[in-house]
């Protein structure tokens, strides 16, 4: 087993004295894992994902990255090993051209010129905006802006990629590219932690899933088990995606159908009408 | 009285600094219909909600061309106050529109109509139904920055209706809510269109808009690219694809098996629909 890249222990943390948000948060990550926070708003997902990289520090309990404790290494050690892409990118973009915005990171981390240059290139190509560099952030649409915030994080290189609801406010197409990106990212061993309501994203995407709701971890575990704990998910609210909902009715009726994506029952149907045929 | 609340024919139109939004656009939206517009982000969408209620072009300026007429109005003719009263517009961000000037749910709801300058106990009546239609009993009196998003978006709704508009143009009205929010919206949509509101609704929630809607309107870099019943418009899994719009899941899943295996399976649009045909396909029911 290789050491974990987070381990986060036993975590609370309360932003008051009405709303505690962390209730003991237990959580491990090994690096190259690809990991969807589902659960409703206001039930502990940003603020554990803020964890992850030192915005927050834990009231109780601990948080190591590769082994540093949160508390104590300073958080510009801790940002380069976990790179934060928030929810608004508004509240992320401030540089007049594409291309300042990505270096920005690089730069700050003591790069320049050539390599500099070679780590901007990569991270507008890793998104598909390349050809954009003098563009100004703020004319670019809402999807390509959300994907300009992912390349500032990318520049920097980091081993961990949090992303706070990157589909929220997408259209189909942007959501399709964000996937696409999350498993390329995760193919070039990165680990991907993606926060999300997007259920049918989170059944195409993540390998692991994890369910939050008052501060609590519900569930966790790979996301089909996650996807099909019914009871659970429909106490927290959530609606699993249509094709999990499917297959676990016609499961309940003696199917053997176990597909969460189209692609996977796609495979099921296929031998099970095969059979009946025969 | 008009039979169609809404007639848009041959509607084009280009903002100041942004040309051909709309092109050539035409539909008509009867009494009591719920209408679902699709298709991808900068289509051309919310431009078209605006010029529902007039804001396009009287607002925003710019080229417009053919006409729209809400509720026997040709908005090129009326203001935007007018039309105001005929066509209850909700956007995406729940936040955003609120007044910010009042301090409870009740006062918010009642803000537009005491504007407009309505008797006391009428504004009392259609505030104290808005907020039932929309589920918010109960919170009257607590602060409209103390909602969560789902409640946050109801109250705009339950704003727009207090007006008792003869249509509600709902623009993303769920984009930025968390599933519980989702849910409340949703219900709170079809709820009102089984009252028979007349109701039209950008969504990209295919899925939800599928068990409600009665006819979908495909919008693609400002052009009408398929318009229709729900059923028909959804189950052009090709044409859908084209454009970068998912189907709903189970729609797609049986137009591919039926595609690759020759079944012969009716292709469903909601899930209760597809329970019932893989049900019996599977001898399961």
């Amino acid at each position: 087993m290789p050491e974990p890249i987070i381990k986060v222990e036993n975590v609370w943390f309360a932003y008051n004295e009405k709303v505690v948000a962390l209730k003991g948060i237990n959580m491990t990550v090994y690096p190259g894992e690809l990991i969807a926070l589902i659960g409703q708003n206001g039930g502990g997902k940003t603020t554990l994902a803020k964890h992850l990289n030192g915005l927050l520090k834990p009231q109780k309990g601990r948080v190591l990255i590769k082994g540093m404790d949160t508390r104590t290494t300073p958080t510009h050690e801790i940002v380069k090993i976990v790179g934060y892409v928030f929810q608004n990118p508004s509240h992320q973009l401030f540089a007049s051209t594409v291309y300042e915005e990505v270096a920005y990171g690089p730069r700050n981390l003591g790069y320049e010129g050539e390599e500099l240059e070679k780590r901007v290139k990569w991270a507008l190509s890793m998104v598909g905006l390349e050809g954009l560099e003098d563009e100004n952030p703020y004319d670019l649409d809402y999807g390509k802006m959300k994907l300009l915030t992912v390349a500032s994080v990318i520049s920097m290189d980091p081993e961990v990629f949090v992303l706070d609801e990157p589909t929220t406010g997408q259209d189909h197409k942007g959501r399709r590219i964000l996937a696409d990106l999350c498993l390329k990212l995760n193919e070039e061993g990165k680990t991907v932690i993606v926060i999300t309501h997007d259920m049918r994203f989170v059944a195409e995407v993540a390998k692991r899933t994890i369910l939050i709701a008052n501060g609590r971890i519900l569930l966790d575990g790979p996301t089909r088990e996650v996807l099909t704990a019914i009871d659970v998910l429909r106490r927290a609210a959530i609606k699993p995606p249509q094709i999990a909902s499917l297959s676990m009715v016609l499961k309940e009726r003696g199917v053997d159908v176990n597909a969460i994506t189209i692609n996977e029952a796609l495979e099921e149907f296929r031998k099970l009408f095969s059979a009946a045929r025969r | 009285m008009p039979e169609y609340i809404i007639d848009v024919e041959r509607l084009s139109y280009s903002y100041p600094r942004k040309s051909n939004v709309l092109i050539d656009v035409s539909f008509k939206v009867k009494k009591g219909e719920v209408l679902g517009i699709i298709g991808p982000n900068g289509a051309g969408k919310s431009t078209l909600c605006k010029a529902l209620n007039g804001l396009v072009p009287h607002f925003y300026g710019g080229k417009f061309a053919g006409k729209v007429i809400v509720a026997g109005m040709n908005t090129l003719e009326h203001s935007v106050a007018e039309l105001a009263t005929k066509v209850g517009l909700v956007f995406q961000d729940p936040e955003e529109q609120l007044s910010g000037v009042t301090l409870t749910v009740y006062e918010e709801v009642a803000f537009g109509l005491s504007m407009l300058g309505f008797p006391k106990e009428e504004i009392d009546h259609r505030v104290r139904e808005a907020i039932k239609k929309v589920g918010l009993e109960g919170l009257e009196w607590r602060s409209p920055f103390e909602l969560s998003g789902g409640q946050t978006q109801r109250l705009a709704i339950a704003t727009a209706l207090a007006l008792e508009p003869e249509v509600l143009v709902l623009d993303e009205p769920t984009a930025q809510l968390d599933p519980i929010g989702k849910f409340e919206v949703f219900s709170v949509i079809k709820k009102l269109a089984d009252e028979g509101s007349t109701i039209v609704v950008v969504e990209h929630e295919i899925e939800e808009l599928a068990t409600f809607a009665d006819n979908i309107l495909m919008l693609n870099e400002g052009r009408v690219v398929a318009y229709g019943p729900a059923r028909r418009v959804l189950t052009m899994v090709e044409e859908l694809k084209k454009y970068e719009v998912n189907p709903p899941s189970v729609t797609e899943l049986t137009y591919l098996l039926n595609k690759t295996l020759g079944t012969k399976l009716e292709v469903p649009i909601t899930l209760e629909e597809a329970i019932k045909i893989y049900g019996e396909a599977l001898g399961v029911m």
